[in-house]
């Protein structure tokens, strides 16, 4: 039994991420380490710490305004690339959804596509860079195809985290064309790109949202 | 009231010590810095870009420039949360010429576009901005003033055929044509409604001015063309003449 995507799944889904990202960051500043400066572990989660306090202080009524709480949080607390990136990111989510106190699969799909719009618009990256966008575009296309398919808003969640999943897997063996790991050339390949990662795992933790019994 | 200027890096002091080095140049320009996070750490903070381009801009509009990477993502997403205000504009220029540049033109009272014009050729080639770029539309009837200024040697202040005014002068005084006078110039020539090169540079541009490196003893070939022309040359050679009061 899935949950509809309301405020309090938009809030459950920062607070997992929250965890999920908490959970991950020595894994994450290993990749980073690896192509860049090491610090994408450590950015993400002073700035998702930071998201739950602002979800204690003051919990958003709508999935739209718990967005932009994110977005507004991550670009001030972040500090690196990641912050304007996965803040355009929710910034743009919460603009697509608007008002909506529930998002169906079509507002959803639409909230993934213009997420991902604005990543592109802020990082100027394309597929096959080895970005966040190699992430970010399967899940994008996975839930538009499920929307297409009638499927069900949580349906399209899954099946947006499972190819935003092989999509952060899709960068090993990729050379970076953007950021800093574009001057290792050759030796980025055969590691994960860190944005792309921790996409995944923001993308997986909004189905956990979906599925756990509040 | 003039254009405000925002200075986005990803150091607090660096942002700071921008502001207090175009502010030199530019006291009546409002310069906002918004340096570090909110902690005073290394990167940007969107908040800070976002208070301090609401402080720049105080009915004239406001310029933007930044340092690295992030802290252009960082602008950009300032001026998407406060939905594109069209009187902020974000420069892509160096960030210290740039708003040296951008100080000096919004104290001589640019528009915001005109600002952000100064800022983003604060670096262009010398002779390319002197001759094309920035003049390059209004230039048009007035070729053979470029021709007198390269070809005619030393001349003494008249006024030429095609309506120029020139003049030859020398710096006394000991720094020569360094940055304070050359904004100084900079400025208040950008007020008039005249094109002036001084030795082949865009005499309004404080940055070209600068490239010069025109030391004391140096002679400054002046040549404008224009309504307030014969007003222009008459302010750089009283300044001159006067060392820029630093005799």
């Amino acid at each position: 039994m899935s949950h509809t995507l309301d405020a309090a799944w938009a809030q459950r889904w920062l607070r997992l991420s929250a965890a999920v990202i908490a959970e991950n960051r020595m894994a994450l500043i290993e990749l980073d380490r690896a192509i860049g400066d090491g610090d994408h572990g450590e950015n993400m989660d002073r700035g998702f710490s930071a998201i739950l306090e602002k979800l204690d202080a003051e919990p958003p009524a709508t999935p739209g305004a718990a967005f932009k709480l994110a977005a507004m949080t991550l670009m001030s607390k972040v500090g690196g690339a990641a912050g304007p990136l996965y803040g355009t990111a929710f910034l743009r989510a919460a603009t697509a959804v608007g008002d909506a106190t529930e998002l169906d699969v079509s507002t959803l799909a639409a909230a993934l596509a213009a997420a991902r719009d604005g990543v592109v618009a802020r990082g100027k990256a394309e597929v096959g860079e080895k970005t966040m966008i190699d992430a970010w575009t399967p899940a994008v296309e996975a839930a538009a195809a499920a929307a297409a398919a009638g499927a069900d808003p949580a349906a399209a969640l899954e099946a947006a985290a499972t190819a935003a999943e092989a999509g952060a897997i899709s960068t090993d063996p990729l050379i970076a064309r953007k950021g800093r790991a574009s001057y290792l050339g050759e030796r980025a390949i055969g590691h994960r790109d860190p944005g792309a990662a921790s996409s995944a795992l923001i993308l997986r933790a909004a189905v956990h949202a979906a599925e756990d019994e509040a | 009231m003039s254009v405000g200027l925002v200075i986005v890096s990803h150091s607090e002091k660096l942002a700071a010590g921008v502001v207090e080095l175009a502010a030199q140049m530019a006291p009546d320009v409002v310069l906002v810095a918004a340096g570090g996070m909110d902690d005073g750490g290394i990167g940007t903070s969107l908040e800070k870009v976002m208070t301090a381009m609401g402080l720049a801009d105080t009915g004239a509009g406001a310029v933007v420039l930044t340092d690295l990477g992030s802290a252009v993502m960082t602008a950009e997403s300032a001026l998407e949360f406060l939905g594109s205000p069209e009187t902020v504009l974000l420069a892509d220029a160096p960030l210290v010429e740039g708003a040296i540049a951008a100080a000096v033109s919004a104290q001589s009272g640019a528009s915001a576009d005109g600002v952000c014009k100064a800022a983003e050729t604060a670096l262009a080639p010398v002779r390319a901005t002197a001759v094309g770029e920035v003049h390059g539309v209004e230039h048009q009837g007035n070729e053979s003033q470029d021709g007198a200024a390269q070809d005619g040697g030393p001349q003494k202040a008249e006024s030429q055929d095609d309506g120029a005014v020139t003049a030859l002068l020398t710096l006394i005084n000991p720094m020569g044509l360094h940055a304070r006078p050359a904004a100084a110039l900079a400025g208040q020539l950008g007020a008039m409604d005249v094109e002036i090169e001084v030795n082949g540079v865009d005499g309004q541009s404080v940055m070209m001015l600068m490239t010069l490196g025109a030391a004391q003893g140096t002679e400054l070939n002046v040549c404008a063309t224009g309504p307030d022309a014969q007003r222009a040359v008459d302010l750089v050679r009283s300044q001159v003449e006067a060392g820029f009061g630093e005799l």
